[in-house]
């Protein structure tokens, strides 16, 4: 309850702050209000209501196997969470694939559990399955914040996989030509009053890839990566991406290696 | 084709790879990439108004998805032929009228909606160009991709040549600058000749408050 007034409070303090600011100026003043907005609730992040709840989802047995994911290998082995979503995507000998945090989930999800990876990428973002999803890549990701951004292309398939992104990444089409790099391929630039970082630097990268999946402000939702991707390409005027498409998973990887170096913020939190 | 004439073809072939690549840095539009392809046409499925034709490339889209190639040297020719076939699609106002109204323009130009899998068939599109220029300066949520619009016709004049050249450009920037960020409004139908007018104005009439 408490938490749920000092948002309030903090929201109301900055649309005010907003309103105030954009009488007497402009532009750079604007964005450093959403920066302040951002430092009030900073140590309030709704985040931490899906990781307590994907904590939970994570411990509890669950699916046709009433099994946990407590031995759920990320890649550092079964049952290692922490700093696991620093280093994804990444390959998986098991799968023979390079999968990312949430199709990793998947694969973890059928064989301890039992679980039908269809249900989870047939269903709407927010609802069913894919609800526990969203709370689960809340827990993992909050146990690599502070790690650095640590993804390799060392093996083939993660190198490819990175050249596929890429390529990806300037694929023009739709309606109004767009690719992603329409809007992230060049520095300082912006839609409207949003930045938007220049994925194609390390230091733009880590600035998207770093703070993402995030609780975001303006829906009242907590977002994953895939998520975030997906209303890029409704964005673009694109063909809806299929949940945790290769597709999908090769732009993370460009992303994701691009940012090395960098810092994980996630849980972030967004506009 | 018999054995022979097989190999001397194979030979040849690998020849040519050779003085590619000893030659390294010949540049050429990238390969097409079967595993790609894949990749692309495994990764979407339609949804609504979104159909998978919109990721089936024109000319334009195939050359501009690979920038170290269209902005070489050896992509000069490409570009230019790219900007003619643009520029030859465009069509200049049916009526002869070029300039509408200025206020139906910055309500088109503040609109970025329409086009997506969340819209329907009848959502009407919107400019968007408040997401990349600077128009109305009393806006000041305006995005940066695109130069400033501020004072457009001010400091250009109202001539026909700017006239002319102004309605391409918002019909089909690809005309003038082949990997422009800008959509191409009239070639995809994102807005009408009307809606066009209108924006033409809030350019280019004296009376808008671009140009105060």
């Amino acid at each position: 309850m408490q938490r749920k007034f000092t948002l309030g409070l903090a929201s109301g303090m900055a649309a005010a702050l907003l309103m105030v600011s954009s009488s007497v100026s402009a532009q750079n003043s604007a964005t450093d209000d959403i920066a302040k907005y951002r430092e009030m609730i900073a140590d309030g992040n709704p985040s931490e209501l899906y990781e307590a709840a994907g904590e939970e989802l994570w411990k509890k047995p669950a699916g046709p196997k009433n099994a946990t994911l407590e031995k759920c290998d990320l890649g550092l082995g079964p049952g290692v969470v922490k700093g696991a979503a620093a280093q994804l995507p990444r390959y998986f000998k098991d799968t023979n694939k390079v999968q990312d945090l949430e199709s990793r989930l998947m694969t973890c999800m059928q064989k301890l559990q039992g679980r039908d990876p269809q249900e989870m990428i047939d269903a709407p973002f927010q609802k069913g399955p894919k609800k526990d999803m969203e709370a689960i890549v809340a827990y993992v990701v909050t146990l690599s914040k502070g790690d650095k951004i640590k993804v390799s292309t060392a093996h083939p398939k993660e190198k490819e996989m990175y050249e596929l992104g890429k390529r990806a990444f300037f694929f023009q089409g739709g309606p109004m030509d767009f690719s992603c790099a329409s809007c992230h391929g060049e520095d300082g630039k912006r839609i409207r009053l949003q930045d938007l970082p220049n994925i194609t630097t390390q230091k733009g990268a880590a600035l998207g890839w770093g703070y993402w999946p995030a609780y975001r402000v303006s829906s009242g939702q907590f977002w994953t990566m895939q998520q975030r991707l997906n209303d890029c390409y409704r964005q673009q005027r694109f063909p809806f991406p299929i949940y945790a498409s290769d597709l999908t998973i090769a732009v993370s990887m460009y992303m994701a290696k691009n940012a090395n170096g960098g810092t994980v913020e996630t849980p972030g939190l967004k506009r | 084709m018999n054995m022979k004439n097989i190999k001397s073809l194979l030979a040849i072939s690998c020849f040519a790879l050779a003085s590619v690549v000893m030659h390294g840095n010949v540049m050429a539009q990238q390969a097409n990439d079967p595993k790609f392809n894949k990749m692309m046409k495994d990764g979407f499925k339609a949804d609504g108004i979104a159909g998978l034709d919109r990721i089936q490339q024109d000319e334009t889209q195939k050359f501009c998805s690979d920038p170290v190639f269209a902005n070489s040297k050896q992509g000069t020719k490409m570009r230019e032929k790219i900007q003619k076939m643009n520029m030859d699609s465009i069509k200049q106002p049916s009526d002869g009228k070029y300039i509408g109204d200025w206020k139906k323009g910055e309500a088109i130009a503040q609109s970025g909606r329409g086009a997506t899998w969340t819209d329907k068939a009848d959502t009407v599109i919107g400019g968007g160009c408040y997401n990349c220029h600077q128009i109305d300066p009393k806006e000041i949520s305006y995005g940066n991709i695109g130069p400033s619009l501020t004072g457009y016709g001010k400091m250009r004049g109202y001539s026909q040549e700017v006239v002319t050249y102004t309605w391409n450009r918002i019909n089909n920037s690809k005309a003038y600058n082949a990997c422009s960020n800008m959509p191409r409004f009239a070639h995809f139908k994102l807005l009408n000749e009307q809606q066009i007018q209108d924006v033409m104005a809030l350019l280019l009439d004296p009376a808008s408050p671009v140009n105060k």
